[in-house]
């Protein structure tokens, strides 16, 4: 596979230079020349207006392994002293989803690991495994790399998946890619979403994205895992495949797939590994585990900030703002004129004169949205107004607006913020 | 004998700075530099301060790239780092992680050969800012056969330089960890700030050993690397679809509003 | 010819640009209003070489050239004016004379220090009643067996109480003058008969300070005489020279923060329903700008060229402060009027460089001696 110039078709127009997003592209003599930055990934060969770049498939047959002797999709079921993360879950579910695409015999197995960790099978099965793979030693209890390594790498050789599931967690980001590199395959991280039958991608693509999909056949039977993730901070996206070499694995960002309903009582097949595992083969001690709430965070790395103006009328306000923040796990920002007034310290001052913040919510609360302070978060990944005046600028940088009485508002917010997966599933209904 | 230090580094584009063309969909790189990544700009700071404390410390700094990585690797040497190493070679372009891991262990092998004895302690960043994958770190540890521990935000060696005490940050808190040495440690931004670099260092780096070495110099198996070699290919790759202007929320109740936005942000999976 | 910065200019360029992004942004307010001097950040600036930045590692030195000296003083004035003549001054003004005209006695005992920052260097020359017209001054130095006998005070010297070491140009025959009756002397702030006087209350740059300083039978070895006896006025002439390259380029940076901040201010600031950035007045007033921003960066890098290859550059010097300076006011002007009212603010920092700018008029030779240098470098005398 490579990305080939057809010489005679370039007009040496630079569309292909400035659109690599790896910045592969050179122009010499006026004819584009693919560069070794190249990762094939095909941008340029769609942004071409004479069709001169080609994505070209070898012929010839490449290394890699038979694809058939691997069959199921695993996650793993990261526990921590004994609870089960909920990422893990939601992989459950997910892999629930991309198992029955697959095919009706396709099982969908959580991977235990630990120690004393039986009744976590059933949570699992609750969730929709339907088959838990249960690898428990004493040397197993908390996570080391180099133990979860190599008991994981033998139960996949004795196992053989098709796809194996990670939770981008601290523990999964450095497992996945040890495992991958020991069983000599691909792993994608950080996924926000995972695909198998090109039908359903196609699907994805048009309502979620810029692709064109016209060279896409929905009728592909191929159900090799399509795995979308950002790069370049989310500038752009790329769907990874790994066709050759199996288990496909993937780091899943958490809170992205859904959890499935639980079924009380549900049960499934428990397959027990024993694990060969010696002390001697974990190289890392675990001195200490400590459990912490983080310290708060500063306002230029919060991932939700929630910021009061002058609309909340007092410095009593920012309580309220504070209990918000809390239930969000969010940070408090303010606007200038909440500043001026004395109602909270500079240092929580979101704009040109204060910080300047791009959290993935943010939250303005009686903030007109004067251009000083638009200035200082109008590229946060999401921005949600509530202001009483509809015709307030910040609502023309909102993604979200709400007229209304913040204090009327915000209590019912704090209220009902524990609910939303339901009041979701209830309005899927 | 000398106590080595690797470090390893990639020249990224500084994400801060890329923005998207609206119209166009792509990504506009024109004045925007290409720097060493963040996190491995923490990872070489914690070698140097390693060498500050103790004698007879080599840090070496090593890196896949385009020729133009030399750059990089010069406010490396600027930051004080001793010497480095680059491959650079068609035949790796193109690699993903498994594919990178294996050009940059062959070079850091053919390194440890030229000084005639292994790494005694690696550090890498914990990932990339412009693919963010963290992976490369953790493969090239398995590929040494060494301990990994990643997300490294304190450490600790101890006198005889044969054991760090690491404090590993978790999402829920912080994990000590004793591993010897050698080892592989991700750094990220928490474990220290990094120095600037000197003036003196800047100008002086093309005096120092800046190793370039082909796929063949570190006699890396050809069918291990680049494009070909990669398990994982990129399959299509895209802009997300823009932001459309916001919706205004309306209801007759707050409580109905409040259940819209609840609604419309669990869709999207914001929260 | 090759209109580019070397990688190593490059590199130097981007460090010191982000280390004041990071360092000098969040306090040059405060650095202004309080009148702070900028310790920590003098502090960073050490240990980032830059005290010793343009001289040969041989003597100390970090082995940059004067261009990248110039290079660092934009990067400097971009973002705080205070830091960058505090800097300009210790190099220019001090270590350039004791590296050009020391005896190796005297760079030995000053020169290691001065460019790590141990000591800070000044300058005293101004006098209430001899500016430009240097020959009016009071200050003698008198030979008194193994001493010099120095009398007199300077003003306007900037580092005034913070530095250690003075470079002071005195006269030491009164019948000759400039004909070889002036001399410069290194004097430190220990020496007897040395102290500092009133502190100016200036308009900008304001954590820089700049003060008197009183010489009352300030006693010093003979061996601190810079230079043979009676070079004082060609060491003077030969530092205002080089500071002129300095002063243009925080004129250069200082213009270009006003540009940059204005422009993104443009940007997102809508009136009648548009970005004002999109009315076609003020676009051409920015083309403008950005023409006249560019022409005197290039006027300040072909002088600053001119000295590190050894040529002539005297000329140079003067068309880059004499265009620079009148780019710097004229663009923070228009960058406070292109602000509005918030312009008129002083949370928004522009008008902070308008009165930075002011400076580069005045500093090294007014504008009109600028001309005399440019005028009789084409008609002659």
């Amino acid at each position: 596979m490579a990305i080939k110039v057809i010489k005679e078709e370039c007009k040496g127009c630079n569309i292909c230079v400035k659109a690599c997003p790896f910045d592969a592209i050179t122009m010499e003599n006026k004819v584009a020349e693919i560069g070794s930055a190249c990762t094939a990934c095909g941008v340029c060969v769609a942004k071409c207006p004479f069709n001169a770049i080609e994505k070209t498939e070898d012929e010839e047959e490449k290394k890699g392994v038979d694809l058939s002797a691997y069959k199921h999709i695993w996650v793993f079921a990261e526990q921590r002293q004994g609870k089960l993360m909920n990422v893990a879950l939601e992989l459950i579910g997910e892999g629930h989803r991309l198992a029955k695409e697959i095919s009706e015999d396709t099982k969908i197995c959580a991977l235990l690991v630990g120690d004393n960790i039986e009744h976590l099978a059933d949570e699992c099965f609750e969730y929709g495994a339907e088959e838990v793979i249960l690898i428990q030693d004493p040397l197993l209890k908390n996570y080391t790399t180099d133990a979860y390594t190599k008991v994981i790498t033998d139960a996949i050789e004795e196992f053989k998946p098709e796809i194996v599931l990670y939770g981008a967690t601290h523990i999964g980001r450095d497992l996945a890619p040890r495992l991958a590199a020991r069983c000599n395959t691909g792993l994608t991280a950080d996924c926000t979403r995972l695909d198998v039958r090109v039908s359903t991608y196609i699907e994805y693509a048009k309502k979620n994205t810029t692709l064109d999909t016209s060279t896409l056949d929905p009728n592909d039977p191929s159900t090799g895992i399509k795995q979308t993730r950002p790069a370049f901070g989310g500038n752009l996206m790329a769907t990874i495949i790994c066709p050759r070499f199996r288990p496909q694995m993937s780091t899943v960002r958490p809170g992205v797939m859904q959890k499935r309903e639980p079924i009380a009582g549900a049960k499934g097949e428990i397959k027990v590994f024993k694990p060969t595992i010696e002390a001697k083969d974990i190289r890392t001690e675990v001195v200490e585990i400590v459990k912490s709430a983080k310290e708060l965070v500063s306002l230029t790395d919060a991932e939700i900030i929630c910021s009061g103006g002058r609309g909340l009328g007092n410095a009593d306000g920012f309580k309220l703002i504070k209990e918000f923040a809390d239930k969000v796990g969010g940070v408090v920002g303010s606007s200038r004129a909440a500043v001026d007034a004395g109602w909270i310290d500079h240092s929580h001052q979101v704009g040109q004169t204060g910080t300047t913040v791009k959290p993935r919510i943010y939250f303005a609360c009686g903030i007109s949205g004067a251009i000083q302070h638009l200035a200082g978060m109008q590229t946060s990944d999401i921005i949600v107004a509530i202001n009483k005046d509809a015709d307030a600028p910040i609502f023309e940088v909102a993604d979200y607006g709400i007229v209304g009485d913040l204090y009327k508002v915000l209590p019912i917010l704090i209220e009902e913020w524990d609910n939303a997966e339901a009041l979701h599933d209830a309005a899927a209904k | 004998m000398a106590f080595n230090i690797l470090v390893c580094a990639k020249q990224v584009p500084d994400t801060n700075v890329i923005k998207i063309n609206p119209k166009t969909g792509t990504l506009i790189r024109d004045g925007v530099a290409s720097i060493l990544n963040n996190d491995d700009a923490n990872a070489l700071e914690e070698a140097l301060r390693i060498k500050d404390k103790y004698d007879d410390v080599v840090v070496t700094v090593a890196s896949m790239g385009p020729p133009q990585a030399q750059d990089m690797l010069m406010e490396c040497i600027a930051m004080g780092a001793d010497n480095t190493v680059l491959i650079s070679d068609r035949a790796v372009g193109g690699s993903d992680t498994q594919a990178t891991s294996n050009a940059l262990v062959a070079t850091i092998k053919k390194a440890e050969k030229e000084m005639g004895k292994p790494f005694d302690l690696v550090f890498a960043g914990r990932q990339a800012i412009d693919g963010d994958t963290a992976q490369v770190g953790p493969q090239v540890a398995e590929k040494l056969d060494i301990p990994q521990v990643t997300y490294v935000e304190e450490l600790t060696l101890n006198d005889a330089m044969d054991e760090c005490t690491v404090k590993r940050n978790m999402e829920d808190g912080y994990e000590i960890i004793k591993v010897k040495t050698p080892c592989m440690l991700t750094a990220i931004k928490e474990l220290n700030t990094p120095r600037y670099m000197t003036v003196k260092g800047i100008f002086t780096a093309k005096e120092k050993d800046m190793k370039v070495w082909s796929a063949a110099d570190v006699e890396v198996d050809l069918e291990t690397v680049g494009l070909e070699a990669s398990p994982t290919n990129v399959f299509r790759s895209f802009t997300p679809a823009p932001k459309g202007k916001g919706v205004m929320l309306s209801g007759n109740t707050d409580k109905e509003v409040v259940t819209q936005l609840l609604v419309s942000l669990k869709d999207k999976h914001i929260i | 010819m090759e209109l580019k910065l070397s990688i190593e200019q490059e590199i130097l360029k981007r460090t010191v640009s982000k280390f004041a992004a990071e360092q000098l942004r969040p306090i040059a307010s405060e650095v202004d209003e309080e009148h702070q001097f900028p310790y920590e950040s003098l502090e960073t600036m050490k240990k980032m070489g830059l005290m010793g930045l343009p001289f040969d590692c041989a003597i100390g030195g970090s082995g940059a050239d004067y261009l990248s000296f110039a290079v660092v003083v934009e990067e400097l004035a971009k973002e705080c004016a205070t830091t960058a003549s505090i800097y300009a001054t210790h190099i220019v003004r001090c270590c350039y004379p004791i590296v050009k005209y020391g005896t190796d006695k005297q760079k030995e005992s000053l020169l290691r220090k001065l460019f790590s920052g141990e000591y800070l260097g000044a300058f005293g020359m101004t006098e209430p009643n001899a500016g430009t017209d240097f020959k009016s001054q009071l200050t003698t130095a008198t030979l008194d067996g193994d001493s010099w006998v120095l009398n007199g005070a300077k003003f306007f010297v900037t580092n005034a109480g913070f530095a250690d070491v003075y470079i002071i140009i005195a006269i030491t025959d009164k019948e000759k003058l400039i004909k070889g009756g002036i001399s410069a002397f290194i004097v430190k702030n220990t020496d007897e008969g040395f102290s500092i006087g009133t502190s100016e209350n200036k308009i900008g740059r304001c954590g820089c300070p700049t003060a008197e300083i009183v010489l009352q039978n300030c006693r010093i070895p003979k061996n601190r005489l810079l230079g043979n006896l009676g070079d004082g006025a060609n060491i003077a002439k030969d530092i205002a020279e080089f500071g002129r390259i300095a002063v243009a380029a925080q004129a250069v940076g200082i213009a270009q923060k006003a540009f940059d901040m204005t422009v993104s201010y443009m940007k997102e600031r809508k009136q009648f329903g548009k970005k004002i950035s999109q009315f076609q007045a003020l676009q051409f007033e920015i083309a403008e700008i950005i023409t006249n921003i560019e022409a005197a960066r290039l006027l300040m890098y072909k002088a600053a060229y001119l000295k590190d290859v050894g040529r002539h550059y005297s000329r140079e010097a003067s068309m880059a402060k004499l265009f620079g300076a009148k780019t710097a006011v004229s663009t923070t002007n228009a960058a406070v009027r292109l602000h509005g009212g918030y312009g008129y603010m002083k949370d928004y920092h522009v008008e902070r460089l308008m009165r930075d700018a002011k400076l580069t008029e005045i500093d090294e030779g007014s504008l009109e001696l600028q001309k005399m240098i440019i005028s009789t470098s084409v008609i002659g005398k």
